[in-house]
């Protein structure tokens, strides 16, 4: 049955869009259909992610309205075949994506797809939570830094209250996703812990993503990172997260600092 | 290079336990507040709807208030009436 996974976080500029292009190439390699939609109307970045900013030619506005058919506006991923993007609108605003319009849309994605990826725009306003609405599971993308907590604590209490899932008495499934994990600066003490991240937002974790070159890279050439470079401390911990949203048990890694101690007793401060 | 073996070895403080305590206590008090509103709304509309079915209110003088205390809260609920309201009940019935 296809699930509808929204990717959000409140706070602007966590790693929403690279996550949501990391994990949905990831789901899509594990062998499932996987559709990544674009919900920051006016702020698109999705398709300059996947590297498919070229070959817009309808968006998720033009299908809301009538103005085009879902199959015209969906645009298949060069590299894997069952991977798919539904972009936003770059030159409307927000208030052009309507609930029953997106209800529709989540809808008709739903009969042809495994996973339905909403990357969701930052903020609390409409956009954000017509991202969640239909949402049956969520990802919670969160840095180790004390604004972002609290702007995933926001976005948490918005999930239980402000979806159809919630307002049934259900509840959507909840997953934090740990990014811009620095080990150096965790080993000094100076970022907050993944338990103490848990512990204050009481949520489960799906996967640390350790702070990377690696990931700038990918974005440079338009490739989802767990394309672009398979091995890589990232890509792993991408295709690991996408392996627990299938429910499989996998230990999880805290990334660790790769330095010797001889090098960390020298170049501490160059870390 | 010298500065750096020093660092290592002056227990540097470390931020991250200050960045937990305060998220904590601040969470703490949004996550109360949170919702806070809509129920207060919810409860001043309900009250002025059956005390105005006995007398004639002024919306305006219905006031809801909620103090969250560490183990007990307090709703206060402070509704001016007009001085001739009981007369006013007398003609209604």
């Amino acid at each position: 049955m296809a699930k509808v996974l929204v990717v959000t976080s409140g706070k602007g500029g966590v790693g929403k869009t690279t996550s949501t292009a990391a994990l949905g190439a990831a789901l899509a390699q594990n062998g499932d259909k996987v559709v990544v939609v674009d919900f920051d109307v006016g702020l698109r970045n999705l398709d300059l992610i996947m590297g498919a900013e070229r070959r817009v030619v309808f968006d998720l506005i033009n299908v809301a309205q009538g103005v085009a058919k879902l199959s015209q506006a969906l645009i298949r991923d060069k590299r894997l075949e069952n991977l798919w993007l539904l972009p936003a609108s770059q030159t409307r605003d927000k208030d052009a994506l309507t609930d029953e319009g997106v209800r529709q849309i989540i809808d008709e994605l739903r009969s042809k797809f495994d996973w339905i990826l909403c990357d969701s725009p930052a903020g609390i306003e409409r956009g954000a939570t017509l991202a969640m609405r239909y949402a049956d599971e969520a990802i919670i993308v969160t840095n180790p830094e004390v604004s972002s907590v609290r702007d995933s604590d926001r976005i948490i209490g918005m999930l239980d209250s402000k979806t159809v899932k919630a307002e049934q008495g259900e509840e959507v499934k909840k997953h934090v996703l740990i990014t811009r994990y620095d080990p150096a600066r965790a080993a000094r003490g100076e970022m907050l812990s993944i338990d103490d991240i848990l512990e204050i937002l009481a949520t489960p974790l799906l996967g640390i993503i350790p702070e990377s070159q690696d990931i700038l890279r990918a974005s440079n050439v338009g490739a989802p990172v767990t394309l672009n470079d398979a091995a890589c401390a990232s890509a792993r911990a991408y295709n690991d997260a996408a392996r627990r949203l299938n429910g499989e048990t996998i230990a999880m890694t805290v990334p660790v600092e790769r330095k010797r101690f001889f090098e960390r007793l020298l170049g501490r401060r160059a870390a | 290079m010298s500065i750096n073996i020093l660092r290592m070895f002056s227990r540097r403080t470390s931020s991250a336990p200050v960045a937990r305590e305060r998220l904590q206590i601040l969470l703490a008090h949004e996550r109360g507040q949170r919702g806070q509103a809509d129920l207060l709304g919810i409860l001043r509309e309900e009250i002025l709807a059956v005390v105005s079915r006995h007398v004639a209110l002024d919306p305006e003088k219905v006031i809801v208030r909620m103090d969250r205390g560490k183990s007990v809260s307090t709703l206060e609920v402070d509704i001016e009436v007009p001085n001739d309201f009981d007369k006013r009940i007398a003609v209604a019935s």
